[in-house]
């Protein structure tokens, strides 16, 4: 119980997947301009990332290291996120048009997202149990939701501050990135007690 | 003449990270010091090479409905050829990478490129934009990196050049430096071109 609690916190915090690993930079520059794009975003990445987690381990688990085929584990884990991406978003429009209208275009956008291979791969790495990858896939989604609403927060009061010409959109926003990062460091004292 | 044009669109004029802001995930991670930048660098010119002329030449074979999911096995083919190839001759460079190489997969500008270029080109015109692209990347990589060694430790390639009254700023080679540098050079790149 402690650990999933320690593999939550420091996923979620500490080594956050956009601040600390660059994971999902794209679309934390690309769909970070509006609070409610951020929300809808963050949503489907949470939902996809826990289900992906989840797969992905029972697939490498159960064929990958029983046939001896690890060396397929790239091309596996993007397929299984590729296809994965595609049968939610065929359940979410027969199900549920209103939360189709809310994810709509980010549901695609979400199999380019690198934190999502990104979790997929540090899983296997770290040698987690089915447990743990279910945890480290949520919270990982959730910490990547929670600085992409913070970033959009920003943004939206940047829009009325006067910024120097040259440093407009993209430039100003690294640099704002770049103070979040240096808060976020300050979470690295959490788990030391 | 056309080929140089083409070229000259990734080295320059449409530089992938700092005018298109493409492939920011190994840009910020890798760049902690100019060999790091400089092996994902080449790493990334073989692979977007390659997928660009596999792509290219087979554009008239590939259904339109499954085209992404057909480059992306592609792009992860060539991945895992340069991983297998990077653990067996480089293990140094291939720990320092880590899990950004299987990330070249989703680097979206090899994906970018493929859709873009290579699926409507002929296969020359391919070759020399995956050039151009992957040697603009190299490049962008390089400078970024050099600047937080040089910021960060005080060296270049491992060569201590600052004097050593010069303080190292430690934070230029955590993460929060590399949005700070480029941040700043996306500035100034936005300064040279008005």
């Amino acid at each position: 119980m402690k650990d999933l609690i320690v593999i939550f916190i420091s996923t979620v915090l500490i080594n956050n997947f956009v601040l600390t690993y660059f994971l999902g930079i794209c679309p934390f520059l690309g769909v970070s301009r509006r609070i409610s794009s951020a929300l809808g975003m963050g949503g489907a990445v949470i939902f996809v990332m826990t289900l992906s987690a989840s797969i992905s381990w029972l697939i490498y688990h159960y064929i990958l290291l029983r046939f001896n085929l690890t060396f397929l584990e790239y091309v596996v884990f993007i397929l299984v996120i590729a296809s994965l991406v595609q049968i939610v978003e065929m359940f979410i429009r027969k199900f549920s048009p209103t939360l189709f209208k809310a994810l709509g275009i980010y549901l695609p956008l979400i199999t380019t997202n690198c934190a999502i291979l990104g979790c997929a791969l540090f899983m296997v790495a770290r040698n987690y149990n089915f447990l743990e990858s279910v945890i480290f896939g949520f919270s990982a989604g959730l910490g990547f939701s929670l600085v992409l609403l913070v970033m959009a927060g920003i943004r939206e009061e940047l829009n009325f501050c006067d910024i120097p010409q040259v440093f407009r959109s993209a430039p100003i926003t690294l640099i704002t990135a770049g103070i979040l990062a240096l808060c976020f460091m300050g979470f690295s004292g959490i788990l030391s007690f | 003449m056309k080929k140089i044009g083409i070229l000259n669109q990734g080295l320059w004029n449409n530089h992938p990270i700092f005018r298109q802001l493409l492939g920011m995930c190994p840009t910020l991670a890798v760049t902690t010091s100019a060999l790091n930048g400089l092996a994902m660098g080449l790493a990334v010119i073989f692979v977007l090479l390659f997928s660009s002329l596999v792509v290219s030449s087979i554009r008239r074979l590939i259904p339109q409905n499954v085209r992404i999911a057909i480059y992306t096995i592609i792009i992860a083919t060539f991945v895992t050829i340069v991983d297998i190839f990077f653990r067996a001759f480089l293990p140094p460079i291939s720990k320092a990478l880590g899990p950004y190489i299987p990330l070249i997969i989703v680097n979206c500008i090899i994906l970018g490129r493929c859709e873009a270029f290579a699926s409507r080109n002929s296969v020359t015109s391919a070759f020399f934009d995956a050039l151009g692209m992957s040697l603009g990347f190299l490049w962008g990589l390089f400078i970024l990196g050099s600047i937080r060694e040089i910021l960060g430790k005080g060296t270049i390639l491992g060569f201590k050049i600052l004097p050593s009254f010069y303080p190292p700023m430690v934070i230029m080679i955590l993460p929060a430096g590399a949005f700070l540098v480029l941040g700043v050079l996306a500035g100034i790149m936005n300064r040279l071109e008005r």
